[in-house]
């Protein structure tokens, strides 16, 4: 068995932006009995201890949480390299500066398209603004930024500008996201899933991209299951790399394995040294032993 | 994630004076009792001497220099197995080259 490399800390599925492609669970109301400052702690330790060096803060919206800068410092007490997956919606100068002085490693913020209209539109609120501000807060205060964008039907055309807005931006790391169909992007698929001919003209874009942006920014490009030759092997094997831990304390090889029929695992219960060796969760589908 | 990385045009020259990315950071794992580089999305775990390599990558030494200083160390660190491996973190954006 491996040690886990990574922890995927969903802190709140609490978020103030409706996105059509959320990959988080349709039940939300079943995880508003969210982990404490302290189980978090204790979570955060338990993983440094199976051996996880990252920890990504996700959610939901993880500046939600009053108690960010304490999860943060934690996490950079332990030596884990911080992420910060945000919309930047509550990432005020003020709260940046006490992150940064906490420890925060590295911001990802997404937006939704690189035009106003066109990314508070598929956001649900007026954000566009707000996001680039704060974009230039994370550079201006010397950390370094990842641009994320979830591709779909509706900006998937403009990957050029999308680029060019990265670049404006100052972005270290741009990640071109195709949307994966889970949640609720698998419940909206018919409005969001691009057609071959427009996934294929954005990869000849992104390729110029890459050749031309070499020396300045990474440029990452996620193709869909759907057009992909074979499906990726998930989270590069089941419960081999990584984890998530949900808001309510939920233990996962991957967000999506929450819709999957296997009995839940949670930090209220057990160790995460436990759950991640022995619970069904993570054994089911360990290595090839379960393939027919 | 990404399988189509360029590679960089050019290799590593013994005047470059290499130097960790701003977003990377080296450490050592506790539990797997192996010096590693931390990034924003991949740990890359290290051997004993590419260790010694990195901790030398400070942007003020040369590559020239680096292996020299590794010479007093190990019997032997040879020139191209040094350039190598740095011109392998280059491409993977965990080392960038001050060019001397």
């Amino acid at each position: 068995m491996d040690s886990p490399f990574g922890l995927l800390a969903e802190l709140t599925y609490r978020c103030p932006l409706a996105c059509a492609y959320c990959s988080n669970p349709l039940n939300l109301a079943d995880y508003s009995d969210e982990l404490a400052t302290g189980e978090w702690r204790r979570v955060l330790a338990e993983a440094s201890d199976l051996g996880v060096l990252q920890c990504h803060l996700s959610g939901g919206e993880p500046l939600l949480r009053r108690d960010l800068v304490e999860i943060v410092a934690a996490a950079h007490d332990l030596g884990l390299y911080t992420n910060l997956v945000t919309s930047a919606i509550g990432l005020s100068r003020r709260r940046a500066e006490q992150l940064r002085t906490a420890g925060l490693d590295h911001v990802q913020v997404s937006i939704q398209a690189d035009d106003p209209a066109g990314s508070d539109r598929i956001a649900g609120i007026p954000s566009f603004q707000r996001k680039v501000e704060a974009m230039g807060v994370v550079k201006k205060l010397g950390w370094p930024l990842t641009m994320n964008v979830v591709l779909h039907r509706y900006n998937i055309d403009r990957v050029a500008d999308v680029l060019g807005l990265a670049e404006e931006v100052g972005a270290d790391r741009v990640e071109l996201a195709n949307t994966q169909y889970y949640g609720w992007a698998w419940r909206n698929r018919d409005a969001l899933l691009p057609s071959r001919a427009q996934l294929d003209a954005a990869e000849v874009v992104v390729r110029a991209a890459r050749e031309r942006l070499r020396d300045r920014m990474d440029v990452i490009y996620v193709l869909p299951d759907y057009y992909s030759r074979y499906p990726k092997p998930c989270m590069g094997g089941w419960a081999s790399r990584q984890l998530t831990v949900t808001p309510n304390g939920d233990v996962l090889p991957c967000p999506a394995a929450q819709s999957l029929p296997l009995p839940r695992a949670s930090v209220r219960e057990d160790s995460l040294e436990r759950i991640w060796a022995e619970s069904p969760v993570m054994t089911a589908f360990r290595g090839t032993d379960w393939m027919p | 994630m990404d399988s189509t990385q360029i590679p960089p045009a050019v290799g590593v020259a013994g005047s470059d004076r290499p130097r960790l990315a701003r977003h990377v950071r080296l450490s050592f794992c506790r539990t797997r009792k192996r010096p590693i580089l931390q990034l924003p999305e991949t740990v890359v775990v290290l051997n004993g001497s590419g260790a010694d390599i990195l901790e030398r990558c400070d942007g003020r030494h040369t590559v020239a220099e680096i292996v020299a200083s590794l010479g007093a160390r190990y019997e032997t660190i040879p020139d191209e197995e040094v350039r190598q491996f740095l011109t392998r973190l280059v491409a993977r954006r965990c080392v960038e080259l001050v060019h001397g």
